[in-house]
């Protein structure tokens, strides 16, 4: 009975190691892309009506990390019905604002809508395949978990 | 007959979604965009030309506002030099281009002293000075910051760097966050003189 345990439990071991191989070889050398290459955030329909009555409301974060080739576009949109200081942008209601990034870099921008008055965006480079890719998605796992 | 048009009814919604598909797209521009663009908000100062700065001036021309102040060591000089080539660079084009600079620093910056400083980068440039609560409201209108931060015995100020695009009917179109080349200024001026 234990031996049988034993063996099941190896053979267990020995499939999730090959499909754990498996899905490292396919994450390492699939090319990384995206179906949109927008990074979007929205500011609700009223949001400015809930900061008055005190609530914190914080829709972006302090740093957004985006990778080139994949969500390489900034998308802020104000659904709420007053203007909005979002990010580097003054956004109108019903209005969008667009920001496409093409080099790797890390950009800030000043903005009252944080507490520390800046806004960091970091752009990734492209992950090529291989290593760079594999360690992307391994990081997109770790953050989507 | 009327099974004719059952059919061209269920066939229209099918090659209208074609023909959008079909339709050429718009080139992107290299700056955030705003869509739907709004009117830029108006604005009255003293020009380092000597006359009224205000955007009506320029209708007809593509702006590229910035905001900054003559003593900035490094932010200033770098965005000025860019905007300069990138006139450069356009050849005849730049004449339907007006950079305008306006200060964040009204105790320092005179037209005078703007006017001197700007010719420095290019001699078309136009600064834009006035009273601290005119230039406050602008900047609030416009969605810039700008904090005086003490250094040794004077002050130096913190402020949005990102240059504004407005177009020849006086809408906000674009802003282009700080930093980046005379060739993306360049790319976006062409595509905006184009529409």
């Amino acid at each position: 009975m234990h031996k049988r345990w034993l063996r099941n439990g190896g053979l267990l071991l020995l499939v999730c190691g090959l499909a754990a191989l498996a899905w490292a070889a396919w994450a390492a050398f699939s090319p990384v892309t995206a179906a949109s290459r927008d990074a979007l955030f929205e500011i609700p329909a009223g949001t400015w009506a809930r900061r008055m009555a005190g609530d914190k409301i914080e829709i972006l974060p302090d740093t957004i990390r985006l990778t080139l080739g994949v969500n390489d576009v900034l998308l802020l949109k104000n659904l709420d019905d007053v203007p909005q200081v979002f990010g580097p942008a003054l956004i109108m209601p019903g209005q969008s604002f667009r920001l496409p990034f093409e080099q790797a870099s890390t950009y800030s921008f000043a903005c009252t809508a944080h507490a520390s008055g800046q806004m960091n965006v970091i752009v990734d480079p492209h992950p090529e395949r291989g290593w760079p890719a594999l360690r992307w998605r391994l990081r997109r796992l770790a953050s989507a978990v | 007959m009327p099974a004719l048009k059952r059919v061209a009814a269920l066939l229209m919604p099918l090659l209208l979604a074609a023909a959008a598909l079909a339709a050429p797209t718009a080139p992107a521009l290299k700056a955030g965009v705003f869509e739907p663009p709004r009117q830029a908000p108006e604005f009255a100062l003293r020009g380092s030309d000597g006359a009224v700065l205000n955007l009506a001036r320029y209708r007809g021309k593509l702006v590229l506002l910035s905001f900054g102040f003559t003593h900035c060591a490094a932010v200033c000089p770098t965005t000025l030099a860019t905007l300069a080539q990138a006139r450069k660079a356009l050849g005849a084009a730049a004449g339907a281009v007006q950079v305008v600079f306006v200060t964040v620093d009204p105790e320092r910056d005179s037209p005078a002293q703007m006017k001197a400083y700007l010719a420095a980068f290019d001699p078309s440039f136009v600064g834009g000075a006035g009273q601290p609560e005119a230039l406050a409201a602008m900047r609030k209108d416009y969605g810039v910051v700008a904090n005086k931060v003490p250094m040794g015995g004077s002050y130096a100020v913190d402020h949005t760097s990102s240059i504004f695009l407005i177009d020849r009917e006086g809408k906000l179109r674009a802003m282009m966050p700080y930093g980046r080349d005379a060739r993306d200024f360049v790319h976006d001026i062409q595509l905006l003189l184009a529409q």
